[in-house]
């Protein structure tokens, strides 16, 4: 390491600290150090939305975002959703209109919902294809997940 | 991808950030969502040996308004515009603009002073902010001086910051009744193939229009001749004038083919907008309600 940076995060509700190296990237750190594979690197450019975590509560693209820059937020991945056992109500009306096909772009796709949901409950149809126009499904099964959205607001 | 290792530098005071940045020369980059820079440093097109994070330097964060102006701090996000009451209170058409950046991740880290310092000419803010008449204020060791928005793109990736500057802020004129500015964008990828900006300014019976375009040259370029031809038509007959005259201004930009569209393709998308984008300007003007862009 160049550059060892103690980062202190909480990590779906678990407070956390690492040593890591400051050129790490956030997708590296949770997949390779916390083993928590559910977020995905896909474009690696900001743009499918596969690696999507959310950082205190607002989806980011965890691809090209620095570990360093997570001191002191609170980090939510996939893994973190489900509580005892129980799907989050996002995750069961994805598993309830089978709002997946190959399922890579699921992670991305439930968080940025969870986000969405978060800031506007009740949101029209036109602001859930607008803040999800950023996860692309390569599989193109929008309407599945569109359908399951909808059912959640 | 993985970067190249280098030394990160976290200063909570702009006099440090300037003495890293003349400690390390042209060896650090300052970032603060790291949206443009990590992607040119994971593609291996830039390598600094320093990293000095900007978003704990509170004197550079904030969005308020300050006389007739907006004050939008270096560290404010797209996102934090976008939700802004008082953005969206007192220049709407800005705040719409930034709910249509790109995505809602890049939204939630990026800034618009770092959009702006990157110069990426496929870029939304710089041809709105040149037509709302805001300024880029930058700061050095030294001084502090005020550009207007419309000045600071000078190319591709290059702007008039010196290399000890930085932008602290970005200055919009609060936008007053009978005045209406809307941004309008068409592109099948991430980022726009062409933007359109355009203003409706009516004044005591008389009527000006402002109209700039984006991401087709390598920086915002001013529509100036359409704009005077216009000076002075009531809104109601633009649409005798306008579609010739944007139509004539279109063809002779000299707009690049890449990979978001051929040059006569964007060309013609230019002159769509423009009046599309100068139409809904006047209907703000008028008191119309904006939506995201």
């Amino acid at each position: 390491m160049l550059d060892p940076q103690t980062v202190s995060f909480t990590l779906n509700g678990t407070p956390t600290e690492l040593t890591i190296d400051a050129s790490e990237l956030l997708v590296d750190v949770l997949r390779d150090r916390c083993r928590l594979k559910g977020t995905k690197r896909s474009c690696d450019v900001e743009v499918c939305g596969a690696c999507t975590v959310l950082a205190d509560g607002l989806p980011v693209s965890s691809c090209t975002t620095l570990a360093v820059d997570i001191d002191g937020k609170s980090i939510t991945t996939i893994e973190g959703l489900a509580k005892d056992g129980k799907l989050s109500r996002v995750q069961q009306a994805f598993v309830d209109h089978a709002a997946m096909q190959c399922g890579f772009c699921t992670s991305g796709m439930v968080l940025a919902t969870t986000a969405l949901l978060e800031q506007k409950p009740s949101a029209s149809e036109e602001e859930i294809r607008h803040f999800l126009r950023g996860n692309i499904c390569r599989c193109t099964g929008y309407i599945k997940i569109l359908e399951a959205v909808k059912s959640l607001v | 991808m993985f970067l190249a290792p280098f030394k990160h530098h976290r200063p909570t005071e702009l006099s440090a950030v300037f003495e890293a940045l003349a400690k390390y020369g042209d060896e650090a980059a300052v970032y603060a969502g790291g949206t443009e820079l990590l992607l040119a440093l994971k593609a291996r097109v830039l390598r600094y040996e320093h990293l000095i994070d900007l978003k704990r330097v509170r004197e550079l964060a904030g969005i308020k308004v300050d006389g007739e102006e907006l004050v939008i701090g270096a560290l404010a996000t797209h996102h934090e515009i976008a939700n802004s009451a008082v953005v969206k209170q007192h220049v709407p058409a800005y705040a719409a603009l930034s709910e249509g950046i790109a995505n809602i991740r890049v939204r939630s880290a990026g800034t618009l002073a770092g959009n702006l310092s990157f110069s990426e000419p496929h870029s939304d803010p710089p041809s709105l902010l040149a037509a709302m008449g805001a300024s880029v204020t930058l700061v050095s060791p030294q001084a502090r001086r005020s550009v207007p928005a419309a000045e600071f793109i000078v190319g591709e990736f290059t702007t008039v910051r010196n290399e000890d500057e930085l932008i602290a802020e970005i200055r919009i004129p609060l936008t007053r009744a009978g005045e209406g500015y809307r941004y309008l964008k068409f592109g099948h990828l991430e980022r726009p193939a062409v933007g359109a900006s355009a203003g409706c300014i009516i004044r005591g019976g008389h009527t000006r229009y402002r109209l700039w375009l984006g991401a087709l040259g390598d920086h915002p370029i001013h529509a100036a001749e359409v704009e005077d031809a216009i000076a002075g038509v009531p809104v109601a007959l633009l649409p005798d004038v306008l579609p010739k005259l944007a139509v004539s201004f279109a063809s002779k930009i000299s707009a690049t083919s890449d990979l978001h569209g051929s040059a006569d393709y964007k060309q013609h998308l230019a002159s769509v907008l423009m009046q599309r984008a100068l139409a809904a300007a006047c209907a703000a003007a008028s008191g119309e309600r904006v939506s995201h862009a």
